[in-house]
Formats: C-alpha cells, sequence, structure tokens
C-alpha cells in the first residue's frame, strides 16, 4: 500500500495528507454541473450546420461511423468542444482564485493584468503586423497566440514585481493592477483608433473572443496547464479558506501566506494565460461561473471544482447557441454575456439570503 | 488652477499667458477665436467632466465599499455606449447632441434597471449584491453593444471613435443641460456624504447610529447616475478617473467622505485636464483622445503612487 487511504468520515474526507470537509450540497451541486457539462459537451458536437443525432457522434467517438461523420465529428467539432470546455474551465477555476484571495467577488484574473497584456500584445500584432493578409493569415495565425500569452505572462509578472514590497498585500496588487490593466487598454485603443478599419475590425473581433477556427493545437496547452494546476491547487485549499479570515489570523493559524498567495496567483495567470491566448479574452467567463457556483453550492467562497464546471458549461451552452440558433457565426465571447448575465441576475433576485 | 491656465494656453498653437488674458478680456483681439472658441469650452468641460467622475467614483466606493467599483460598474456607461451604437445602427445619428441626449437616456435607465434588481434581492442591506447585479447587467447590455459593432462597419467607425472619450470638438450649446444635471447629482453627493461614513463602519453599525439605509443608498445612487451620465454624454465614457481619483484622494485626505469627496473630484480635474494637454501636445495637428492619454499615461502614474504611498484601506 502508498500510504495513501481513503477515510470517509462524518465530518470529512481523508485523503493521504488532503483533507476536505464533508459537504453534501457542494458535492451534489459540482456533480449536477458535470452531468450538465458533459451533456452540453455531447450537444455541443451534435448540433452545427450539418445535424448529426447523439448516436451518430458516439458511433464516430467510437470509431465505427462512415469516414465522413467521421471527420466533422473528430477533426471539426470535438476540438471545438474541448477548446470550449478547456476555455471555461480555465476561465472558470482563475476567477474563483482570484476571487478567493483578493476576497472580492468583482476581482477577475484581468486585474492581474493578465487579460490587458495578452490583448495588447496581439491587437499590437495584429495592427502593426499588417492585418490578416498581407503578412500571410497562416503566420498571424500561428503568431498571435504566443504573442498573446506571452503579453499577458510579461503583465502579469510585472504587476506581481510591482506589488512587491516585502511580500505582496492582496489590496495593493489589486490597486497595481487596476493601473496598469489601464495602461495596457489605453494602449490597446490607441491602437484601434490609429489602425486601418480592417485591421480595427480583426482587432475587435479577436478582443471579444471566439471560438471559431479552434484546433488541437490550442487545446493542448489548455489541457496542460489544467492538469498541473488541479494537483496543486488540492495542496492549496486549505489555505485558500484560511485566507477568508484576513493575513492576521492565517499567518498565526500557521499559513505561510507570501507563498501561499504566489502559488495561488501564479496558477490563476497560467491558467487566463492559457484561455486568452487560445480563444482570445472571452469575457465574463471568469467573473459569472464562480458567482454561479458559489450560489448553487451554498458556500462562502467559490468552490473551484464547481466554478471550473460551471465555465465550462456557460462556454460550451454560448457556443452551440452561436453555431445553431443565430444566422451568421457570433463570437462566443459576446452570447456568454448573454447566457450568463441574465441567470446571474435571476439568482440575485430568487435568493433573499444573497451574500 | 495652474492646470486650467496650462489647458488654456497650450495646443498646436502655442499662446502664451499675458495673450490668454488678453484675449480673455479684450474680444477683439487675433487669438480670441482660438481662445474662446475652442481652449475655453475645452477647459471647462474638463473640470466640469473631472469634477463629476471624481466625485462620483468616491461615492460608488463608498456605497459598495470596494476598491475595484468605479462608477461605470452601475451600468452606466455600457447603458449609455448601448444607446449611442443603437442610434448610429438603426437611425444613423450623426449629430454630437443628439448622440449626447441618447447617452444621458441609456445611461439613466440601466441604472434604474440595476437598481431594481439589486433591491428585488434584499440587496440594500449589503453592498455585495449592488456591485455583482451592477457588473452583469453591465456585461450583458456590453454584450450587445458589441454584437451591433461587430455585425456594421458604421456603426463600428462611429463608435470606436466615441467610445474612447474625449473632450475636443464639443461646443458649449446643449452643455448647460448637462451641467446642471452634475449640479444636481453634487450637491446629492454632498448629502450623502455623512451617510457614507456611517456606511463605512458596516450596515449594521450604520443603522445602529440611526442611518435610513433606504436614503443613504438612494440618495447615493442618484447622485452617482446624475454625475456619470452628465460627464458621460459631454464626453463619452472616460473610464479611468471614476476608479482611481479616490484611491488617490484617499491616500492623500484619508478615509472622511467630507473631505475625500471633493478631494477625489479635484484629483480627478487635474488628471483630465492634464491628460487633455498632453495629447494635444504630443499629437501636433492629429491629436491623441483624452481617453487614451489619462489611461495609458495615468495608470503609470497610478502604480507608481500606490507603489510608494502608505495604502489607506477602505
Amino acid at each position: 500500500m502508498s500510504g495513501v487511504e481513503l477515510k470517509a468520515r462524518r465530518d470529512g474526507i481523508m485523503l493521504g495528507p488532503v483533507g476536505l470537509p464533508w459537504r453534501p450540497r457542494v458535492l451534489a451541486a459540482t456533480a449536477v454541473v458535470a452531468v450538465v457539462a458533459a451533456l452540453v459537451f455531447a450537444g455541443g458536437i451534435a448540433a452545427g450546420s450539418s445535424g448529426l443525432s447523439l448516436p451518430d457522434v458516439l458511433a464516430a467517438l467510437a470509431g465505427v461511423a462512415d469516414s465522413a461523420t467521421s471527420f466533422i465529428v473528430t477533426e471539426l467539432r470535438l476540438p471545438r468542444a474541448a477548446a470550449g470546455a478547456a476555455v471555461g474551465a480555465c476561465l472558470g477555476l482563475a476567477g474563483a482564485l482570484t476571487q478567493t484571495f483578493s476576497r472580492n467577488p468583482l476581482a477577475t484574473p484581468d486585474i492581474l493584468g493578465v487579460t490587458s497584456g495578452a490583448a495588447a500584445g496581439a491587437v499590437a500584432a495584429i495592427v502593426l503586423g499588417g492585418g490578416g493578409y498581407s503578412v500571410g493569415a497562416s503566420l498571424l495565425g500561428f503568431g498571435i497566440p504566443v504573442v498573446a500569452a506571452v503579453g499577458g505572462l510579461v503583465a502579469a509578472g510585472l504587476a506581481y514585481g510591482l506589488a512587491w514590497r516585502g511580500g505582496v498585500d492582496s489590496y495593493r496588487i489589486i490597486l497595481i493592477g487596476i493601473g496598469l490593466t489601464a495602461s495596457l487598454g489605453g494602449l490597446t485603443s490607441y491602437l484601434l483608433v490609429r489602425a486601418q478599419l480592417t485591421q480595427a475590425s480583426a482587432a475587435s473581433q479577436w478582443l471579444v473572443g471566439s471560438l471559431s477556427g479552434i484546433s488541437w493545437a490550442s487545446v493542448w496547452p489548455m489541457l496542460a496547464v489544467l492538469g498541473c494546476a488541479v494537483p496543486v491547487l488540492i495542496t492549496q485549499a486549505a489555505g485558500l479558506t484560511l485566507g477568508q479570515l484576513g493575513d492576521e489570523f492565517s499567518v498565526s493559524l500557521g499559513l505561510a501566506v507570501q507563498r501561499h498567495r504566489l502559488i495561488v496567483i501564479g496558477v490563476a495567470v497560467l491558467l487566463t494565460a492559457a484561455a486568452v491566448s487560445a480563444a482570445g479574452p472571452v469575457g465574463f467567463i471568469a467573473f459569472v461561473a464562480p458567482q454561479l457556483a458559489q450560489r448553487l453550492a451554498g458556500t462562502a467562497r467559490p468552490p473551484l471544482v464547481a466554478s471550473a464546471l460551471t465555465g465550462a458549461v456557460v462556454v460550451l451552452a454560448a457556443d452551440v447557441l452561436a453555431r445553431s440558433l443565430l444566422p451568421g457565426e457570433i463570437p462566443v465571447g459576446i452570447i456568454t454575456a448573454v447566457i450568463g448575465a441574465p441567470y446571474l441576475i435571476w439568482l440575485l433576485i430568487r435568493r433573499k439570503d444573497v451574500r | 488652477m495652474l492646470a486650467a491656465v496650462a489647458s488654456l494656453m497650450l495646443g498646436s498653437n502655442l499662446i502664451s499667458a499675458g495673450q490668454v488674458v488678453h484675449a480673455l478680456i479684450d474680444s477683439a483681439a487675433d487669438l480670441d477665436a482660438i481662445v474662446w472658441g475652442s481652449r475655453v469650452p475645452r477647459t471647462v468641460l474638463g473640470i466640469v467632466v473631472g469634477f463629476a467622475l471624481g466625485v462620483a467614483g468616491a461615492v460608488m466606493q463608498g456605497q459598495t465599499r470596494n476598491p475595484l467599483a468605479d462608477p461605470g460598474i452601475f451600468g452606466v456607461s455600457a447603458g449609455a455606449s448601448l444607446a449611442v451604437v443603437v442610434g448610429v445602427y438603426v437611425l444613423r445619428v450623426n449629430s454630437p447632441l443628439v448622440t449626447s441626449a441618447l447617452a444621458l437616456v441609456g445611461a439613466v435607465v440601466a441604472s434604474v434597471v440595476v437598481f431594481a434588481i439589486a433591491t428585488a434581492g434584499r440587496g440594500l442591506a449589503s453592498p455585495v449584491p449592488l456591485a455583482i447585479a451592477g457588473t452583469a447587467v453591465s456585461a450583458l447590455l456590453g454584450a450587445i453593444t458589441s454584437f451591433l459593432v461587430l455585425t456594421d462597419q458604421t456603426t463600428l467607425a462611429a463608435y470606436r471613435i466615441w467610445v474612447v472619450g474625449s473632450l475636443s470638438g464639443r461646443n458649449l450649446d446643449g452643455t448647460a443641460a448637462m451641467v446642471c444635471l452634475v449640479a444636481v447629482g453634487l450637491v446629492l453627493a454632498g448629502l450623502n456624504a455623512g451617510s457614507l461614513n456611517n456606511l463605512a463602519l458596516g450596515t449594521e453599525l450604520a443603522r445602529g447610529l440611526g442611518e435610513s439605509l433606504w436614503r443613504a443608498r438612494l440618495v447615493g445612487l442618484a447622485a452617482i447616475t446624475f454625475l456619470t451620465a452628465g460627464a458621460v454624454s459631454l464626453a463619452g465614457p472616460i473610464g479611468f478617473i471614476g476608479l482611481t481619483a479616490p484611491h488617490l484622494a484617499r491616500a492623500l485626505v484619508g478615509g472622511d467622505h467630507r473631505r475625500l469627496l471633493p478631494a477625489s473630484g479635484l484629483v480627478g480635474v487635474l488628471a483630465l485636464l492634464g491628460a487633455d494637454v498632453i495629447g494635444r501636445l504630443i499629437g501636433g495637428q492629429a491629436e491623441v483622445a483624452v481617453g487614451v492619454v489619462l489611461a495609458t499615461l495615468g495608470g503609470v502614474v497610478f502604480v507608481v503612487i500606490v507603489r510608494r504611498a502608505k495604502l489607506v484601506a477602505l
């Protein structure tokens, strides 16, 4: 035996060194969201201009369908659905982390500078790079994700470094992030105003976020980051709960606050950078998914797994809606707000005991 | 004061201080056209808009007790943007006056909706639902705006100029109404200052001190709506001031809202006029819009100040 023992007790679950409190409602909410995510995922593969039935999809995934169906499913629909789920999960999880460590429901990974850095990088590449036609669309298509990821990581590193004064205070890093985001945003809008209209249009398209034309090449980085994030976060879960009491309490209860904060911020930034470089800054997910998950699970802070799954549901549902119901193809970044905002508003109105 | 004088003097044509005074007094002078026709309206506009946004931001952060709250999260800017975009998309509006009116209507409607949602869920007792409802509504309106902008090139062309915010190309006709709106907002904000100090102690304690939550919230939110709607319809959605001026003012004068509100307004004026002057100077004939300069340079200045200053938390 490896020394890992699984003990279910009335007050908690012990899994080796990791303990989780036993909360039926959180587990139930997470399970429900997971089932919904799976359904929307399958529906997302089935829906589209050439309608497929669910059995067709399953047959294609099992490798026993005719070649046309199997091409549509594995080459076109599956990467897109996987990308939608991964983008949603990355942003939902990053949002939950940011809202938790800053103890502020309005805090999204954007305030760490990562989104605005990625946007400034990508828009600069589109506008200064001469647009999609003169340089060559394939080069640009390869270049923009890389430029965006680098821009996002540099900006986030800058925010963290500038906020450092013998340790990073979660209030100060928020304010630094505001300033940095404003600067980079100003730069981005300057580029947009100065650009020719076609380039401005292309850049605006990128800035709302879209899943169209996404391939496996941009899905793998997100899955890799998600795969690394989950084990790291399991070790930080207790710290996230303790952190809700404030720095003084956390320190006196034995939490290495600075190391914990660096890990949490680092994971959130990596998740966001991966998602943004793949699909552009798909807005609103990082804000709405944790808020929805928190209300569904009835917890005091956003539950991590449920937030990631909720993010995946919202992005997948938005993508299905964009492809099947509406004329033309509307970028998914627009529909996410149309799906997420009314639901959150409804939860706000319905629940009388909102925190 | 200095910023105002500089704003009158500097531009693509440099005018000395003496000539400015001369032109202000003697209407026959050559430079009269530039000074009265362009610089004075622009400076006045900068003062009004900067002060309004600074005060509105301070009220907003006091109401929500959230350092990330700017007047925009109350749906005002998003509502104004949507109204302007719909105006261009449906009616092909291009007169500045109609655009201002549309922005005003959109701003007021959006803020009423946000307030209704927050109160429906017993939102007055806690500042959190208000902020969340505002963010959700803003996102929804923003999504519709982006949809319209992306589907129509004419709308994109008009929108991308309007959305960065600018003090140029406006004249003083029709601004009187907006200035009155801002004035009403300022009075309401002044009345709200005491309540904000009580709210800073937490809602339970504020209620214990005899504060009527309904009145405190309603006056504060009305002040924010009037101030922001006036500013947005005058100069477009200038985002940065409402968020950052209160933080700088809090570092200067502390957390007492009776001093914080005017200080935040003055910081706003300074930032806006400064950014406008810099935008005129660095751009040459094709000047850079004030919203862009404000965000780009203001962001850097803000980071430097936040790094150095001892922070006064909300």
